[in-house]
């Protein structure tokens, strides 16, 4: 998909024409490139199930995965892909609920980016269990005491939700349900959510974790990670479809995002300084910010330079950001989720927990140790085939639903080589 | 409780004796040694005192034993084979002074690894033993994440030489039964006789809930404190001289 982004390039210079007419694919060749994309997509769903697979019989002793550090780079892209689904039903919501035009006409994307995002959070989190098999058992018996066993139905009702709420946008007759049906998702992902930064905050015993600001925090990190998947995608299907986003409307998303973006640093930052409030959190925190090796280097370069102030100064600029820049922003964001997601889980367990206070400790078990763990293939290859999954659940939907914005095309008109403002769904090639 | 539960419960004591038994028979309670079949009795608090001044940081007796009776040896890496007891060396930082003790699950009355569980594999028994029934565990390591002691492990291999008493699987988390099979047989559990057999006798076991029991004499004569007293989770481990 990435491959064509010189065809909505016009839109960086707004209204001038372009200097060589773009080159769109004919139908035949389309379709083609629809089942190349899929099949890449399905390719990495097996090699996802050929990782886990692999997992299963050899057991875990074949991750980096250790009896301290029991969440690791699967958690990552699986925490990243769940909170990323939340926070990118966003758009619909800022549409629905708050009655914005611009948003509510991709809301439809907007929601199958949701399931598909969820889809692929839970295919790395199920599949990473150790008895993956079992998937029955955590279906049917359920502690109600257990924030994961809150998870499994706050995950459940989403997916029911949000597929309601793409039938009352799509079917015209249903069309009067769709903002009722918007607040009911608007209302679910923000308990969702909670519900994920719970997973961390009721962990009383972790330095890390126990803190109330990770949920409000989560929130926010979701809806500056959701966005920016959605731009990424939204850009691609653009120039897939030979289409120009109008400036306008670029230009309120990316500072959209921007506002995201520095509204989230400033939760993180919160968070660490009420750590740092914390005398006996002071060990912990400068293993994390200082001294840490690769946890430090993945927050401070990762994090707050890759993923936030670099795609500020971007999306915060005076000038409009092009279809390149806001693609490179928003994938800096999501960069920066998964640098910031790693220190943040796998940091947090790698910190010895203080057992005997007042005594350093030693053992076999790494007690009073920094476990050092390094992700192995089997786990990256996991986590791409849930990357995977949430991509070909994307293409496949877009090409076989109608989830293109449909009301503000700028099209390119390939006889006069002259972009076209049209507003109706004529001038849409279907998607 | 649910049937697997029972099911764990009564499979381990059954297996143990030889016999095969209906689950869920419910014989009178009592307090000490259980029939195949009766349930745990809340009368009972099962709790270990470890004293760590008689602790020789040399030994490893109980480790040993406890791998020995339930079946753990491993070859894998330390930080990825079971362990559900440990030896700590430990030095005091204000003073520089050295000590050891053993470390296991705490058998805490409101233990955490139990809330966080979303399938209710994690459980207590009536008598205060924490169990993982290994037939409801999606391996989730949720309770590993909530366990403030560190007590448990995750089975990272593929297992062989079972015990027939100890029930284990691949893919699930563990850790230390307080040899439950041991005791509902009346017995001590084996890291117990194992130090006392070494000639240390560091660690106690008994019933706390029973005025007389030596632990609960000891406990009441004695500085004795649960790790980590902030948290309240109240353990049925309780550490003395530390
Ligand atoms: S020590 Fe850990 S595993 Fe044992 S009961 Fe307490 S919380 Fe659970
Ligand atoms: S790993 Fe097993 S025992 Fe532990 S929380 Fe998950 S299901 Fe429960």
């Amino acid at each position: 998909m990435s491959a064509s982004f010189t065809a909505a390039a016009p839109s960086e210079v707004g209204a001038a024409p372009p200097a060589a007419p773009p080159t769109l694919p004919s139908p035949a060749d389309e379709v083609r490139r629809f089942w190349a994309v899929a099949a890449f997509g399905a390719l990495l769903v097996a090699i996802g199930l050929g990782a886990a697979h692999f997992m299963e019989t050899h057991g875990h002793a074949v991750t980096g995965m250790s009896n301290q550090i029991v969440w690791g780079l699967p958690h990552v892209f699986a925490i990243f892909m769940i909170v990323a689904a939340s926070g990118v039903l966003n758009v619909a919501s800022v549409g629905s609920v708050f009655g914005q035009t611009v948003y509510k006409a991709r809301a439809p994307l907007s929601g199958l980016l949701s399931l598909a995002l969820l889809g692929g959070g839970l295919f790395v989190l199920m599949l990473d269990l150790g008895r993956p098999d079992r998937i029955v058992v955590a279906a049917t018996h359920y502690n109600f005491k257990s924030v994961f066993a809150w998870n499994v139905f706050l995950y459940s009702g989403l997916f029911a939700i949000v597929a309601v709420y793409l039938w009352t946008l799509m079917e015209r007759r249903m069309n009067r349900y769709a903002p009722a049906a918007g607040l009911a998702a608007f209302i679910w992902r923000f308990v969702l959510t909670t519900g994920t930064g719970s997973i961390f905050a009721f962990l009383v015993a972790r330095q890390a974790y126990a803190s109330a600001l990770l949920a409000p925090m989560f929130i926010v990190l979701s809806f500056a990670w959701g966005l920016a998947v959605f731009l990424i995608v939204q850009s691609a299907m653009y120039a897939w479809n030979g289409l120009a986003l109008p400036v306008a409307i670029q230009r309120r998303m990316t500072r959209l995002l921007g506002i995201f973006v520095a509204a989230a640093a400033y939760m993180v930052l919160v968070y660490h300084g009420t750590q740092l409030y914390a005398t006996k959190l002071h060990g912990f925190e400068r293993f994390l910010l200082l001294d840490g090796g690769v946890y430090p280097l993945l927050f401070w370069v990762g994090y707050v330079g890759l993923g936030t102030l670099w795609p500020l100064t971007l999306l915060l600029a005076p000038s409009p950001l092009g279809v390149r820049g806001t693609v490179l922003a928003a994938a800096l964001v999501v960069l920066g989720g998964f640098a910031f997601l790693y220190a943040f889980i796998v940091g947090g367990q790698a910190w010895p927990l203080d057992i005997f206070s007042g005594y350093t400790a030693s053992s076999t078990f790494m007690d009073g140790q920094v476990d050092a763990y390094t992700p192995r293939l089997p786990e990256w290859l996991l986590g791409l085939g849930g990357l995977g999954l949430a991509f070909l659940v994307t293409a496949v939907g877009v090409r076989v639903l109608r989830f293109m914005p449909q009301d503000d095309f700028a099209r390119f008109d390939l006889a006069a080589g002259q972009p076209v403002a049209t507003t109706g769904t004529t001038a849409a090639r279907k998607g | 409780m649910t049937s697997h539960r029972r099911a764990w419960i009564t499979g381990s004591a059954a297996a143990a004796l030889g016999v095969a038994i209906a689950p869920g028979i419910r014989l009178i309670e009592v307090a000490q040694a259980r029939t195949s079949g009766e349930a745990a009795s809340a009368k009972v608090r099962w709790g270990l005192l470890i004293d760590t001044s008689k602790c020789d940081s040399g030994c490893d007796a109980c480790v040993k034993a406890c791998s020995d009776e339930n079946g753990l040896q491993s070859a894998i890496e330390d930080r990825q084979r079971p362990q559900w007891i440990r030896k700590v060396m430990l030095t005091e930082v204000k003073t520089g002074r050295q000590a050891s003790a053993p470390m296991m699950c705490q058998h805490c009355a409101e233990p955490p690894c139990v809330d966080v569980c979303p399938t209710g594999a994690s459980f207590k028994r009536a008598d205060g033993i924490v169990l993982v029934d290994r037939h409801a565990c999606i391996g989730c390591r949720y309770c590993m994440m909530a366990c403030p002691y560190k007590a448990r492990s995750f089975v990272h291999e593929p297992l062989a030489n079972q015990r027939a008493q100890v029930p284990r699987g691949q893919g699930c988390v563990e850790s230390c039964t307080l040899c439950v099979h041991r005791v509902d047989r009346g017995e001590q559990p084996a890291c117990v006789e194992a130090c006392a057999a070494a000639g240390r006798g560091a660690i106690l076991f008994g019933d706390l809930n029973d005025a007389n029991s030596e632990i609960a004499r000891r406990v009441r004569a004695l500085a004795t404190q649960p790790l980590r007293a902030d948290l309240g989770l109240d353990p049925g481990v309780r550490y003395q001289g530390l």
